[in-house]
């Protein structure tokens, strides 16, 4: 294909070109700019950056808050999906265009309207402040932005295997005589698995680096509940550059490191769907 | 022929129906399970942001939106910010698509992979890059200086910091509708004598777009409300580069939230349109995008 088509059709080397172009300056060129200013630092000074007791408790918040919002969407998202695929009710096409919703809206407007919702005086919190549950300026309050961001991944990746599932497995395991339940832990559920797992992954690395929702609903207290990009814009107000560019390196790394982990997660999630 | 045939079995279809459909109590109670969880983590939110933005009335809020000439800029610096972000962005996913659905060569798979970068930079650090590059004790920020140029803290720095967020949305839109749709017709084109703008505005142009429109349409979304980013190189200086996402959250500081949610309904509107256009587009690219996001 490859001879024909550089024979035949136009623009190879134009639209190449741009497009390596374009990339190299927008993305490379910044990313390249933020390893070597780390560079810069020397070992003592990178590792006075990045290990302190307030960047600890910012890592330990921003991984534990991110992997329970994503536990948390695995099973919601789950749910989700299975309804929306196995079952036909009224209102059906609104619930599943509205799941995209977390994806289209600001994250501003996000953090906002979740940091009054559950205050004392707000919708929810009337209800649960009195019952002890503070689902505002707390860490309860980043899992639960977290898990509103981090859900159309999970849905949207478990949708398409859940449709694609034939029918064959689940009626031989009637026909055998296993209960509904038996069908769906073992000849349902396992095929699924690829997918929910890289849904786990997807909205697990999105909530790594979220900020614009997590800043308004947090409350921003270092120890507590300061997460990693925001203890990244602290140094910045400081104008200690090198500080900051030290701590999103460790931040960028753990970005790649999931990236190449979903790209593999994907592919096995594909040839899952395609064995069931 | 015997007499005493045994019933026919049920057809199969009613059969394939039977086992795999859950009992009624449990469909309508994971159904109803399910429509909570979409009622409180998107519906009341969505509920909420048009209550608090309209509780003082009409007026209060038509007042909060346009009566305030730090929130007006808003509106209008959003309105040039992100247009020529996502212009910027088109013309390199049409490139990108192009190159990768129509040509092999060498590091093509690394390619489409980087293009898909940005999405796991975290947008703070996406912001904080521009910075370490055109701030003051920044890589070009003497040489800026020098010349006179405002990068930072000035619109230019807003369309970078955009640009870098929303970079991968078109050309990951592109690249498979492309694919699917194939390289007969172009070729065709060209065999018969036209030139390759000719090809690109009658055959390709027309191909693909609506999965283009598609892409269009969720690059602008997050340009619109990208706020990590721009945070860091803004600056926040009020009335000069505020975006609306911005003047959200210096209102919200600032105590004042019925102004807070005035512009965030004016964001909230925009998302919904955005996902009632998307919905009407799923139907019209071809299917094989339902797998690629």
């Amino acid at each position: 294909m490859a001879g024909v088509n550089r024979k035949v059709l136009p623009g190879f080397s134009l639209s190449l070109g741009y497009t390596l172009f374009y990339l190299t300056v927008l993305v490379m060129v910044p990313i390249l700019a933020c390893f070597s200013k780390a560079a810069s630092l020397s070992l003592d000074q990178f590792r006075a950056a990045v290990w302190t007791e307030r960047t600890r408790a910012a890592y330990v918040l921003t991984f534990g808050a991110s992997f329970a919002a994503a536990a948390v969407d695995v099973l919601l998202g789950m749910l989700v999906a299975w309804v929306l695929v196995r079952y036909r009710f009224p209102g059906r096409r609104i619930m599943d265009s509205l799941i995209d919703l977390p994806l289209a809206l600001p994250t501003a407007v996000g953090g906002l309207v979740y940091a009054s919702l559950y205050v004392k005086k707000g919708w929810l919190g009337q209800y649960l402040v009195p019952l002890g549950i503070q689902g505002a300026y707390s860490r309860l309050a980043i899992v639960l932005v977290l898990v509103f961001i981090g859900l159309p991944f999970v849905v949207r990746t478990v949708q398409p295997v859940l449709e694609d599932q034939d029918a064959d497995s689940e009626e031989a395991a009637a026909s055998l005589g296993a209960t509904r339940w038996q069908a769906f832990q073992r000849v349902i559920l396992p095929p699924l698995y690829p997918a929910l797992i890289t849904g786990f992954a997807l909205s697990f690395a999105r909530s790594l680096g979220e900020y614009g929702s997590v800043v308004f609903v947090s409350g921003n207290m270092p120890y507590k509940t300061e997460i990693a990009p925001v203890l990244i814009v602290a140094r910045l107000e400081e104008f200690a550059y090198g500080e900051a560019t030290a701590i999103a390196v460790v931040l960028l790394i753990v970005s790649f490191a999931m990236l190449v982990l979903i790209n593999v997660l994907e592919r096995w999630s594909k040839g899952g769907a395609a064995r069931a | 022929m015997r007499e005493s045939a045994p019933p026919l079995p049920p057809p199969v279809e009613h059969r394939i129906r039977y086992v795999r459909e859950d009992p009624a109590w449990v469909r309508w109670s994971l159904t109803l399970a399910a429509m909570a969880v979409v009622a409180v983590l998107i519906v009341v939110p969505v509920v909420h942001v048009f209550a608090g933005a309209l509780k003082d009335g009409f007026g209060v809020y038509w007042s909060n939106l346009f009566g305030d000439p730090d929130t007006r800029h808003s509106i209008r610096l959003t309105l040039t910010v992100v247009p020529v972000a996502l212009a910027a962005n088109v013309l390199f996913g049409v490139a990108a698509a192009w190159a990768i659905a129509r040509f092999r060569f060498p590091g093509r798979t690394l390619l489409t992979a980087l293009i898909d970068l940005p999405f796991s930079v975290s947008p703070v650090v996406a912001g904080l890059m521009f910075v370490l590059i055109f701030g003051l004790q920044g890589y070009l920020g003497p040489f800026l200086r020098a010349h006179d140029v405002k990068i930072l803290f000035a619109t230019p720095g807003l369309i970078l910091a955009t640009a870098f967020v929303t970079f991968p949305f078109v050309a990951r839109e592109l690249i498979p509708v492309m694919e699917a749709i194939g390289d007969e017709e172009e070729t065709a084109a060209v065999s018969l004598g036209a030139s390759g703008w000719q090809m690109f505005r009658r055959v390709t142009v027309p191909n693909i777009k609506w999965g283009l429109l598609y892409g269009i349409i969720l690059c602008n979304a997050r340009a619109m409300g990208e706020f990590g980013a721009v945070y860091v190189v803004s600056g926040h200086i009020a009335g000069q580069t505020d975006t609306m996402p911005l003047r959200v959250e210096k209102l919200f500081q600032e105590y004042n939230l019925p102004g807070a949610f005035a512009v965030a309904s004016v964001l909230t509107l925009l998302a919904l349109l955005t996902l009632v256009i998307k919905a009407g587009l799923e139907r019209r690219v071809p299917s094989e995008r339902a797998h690629v996001d």
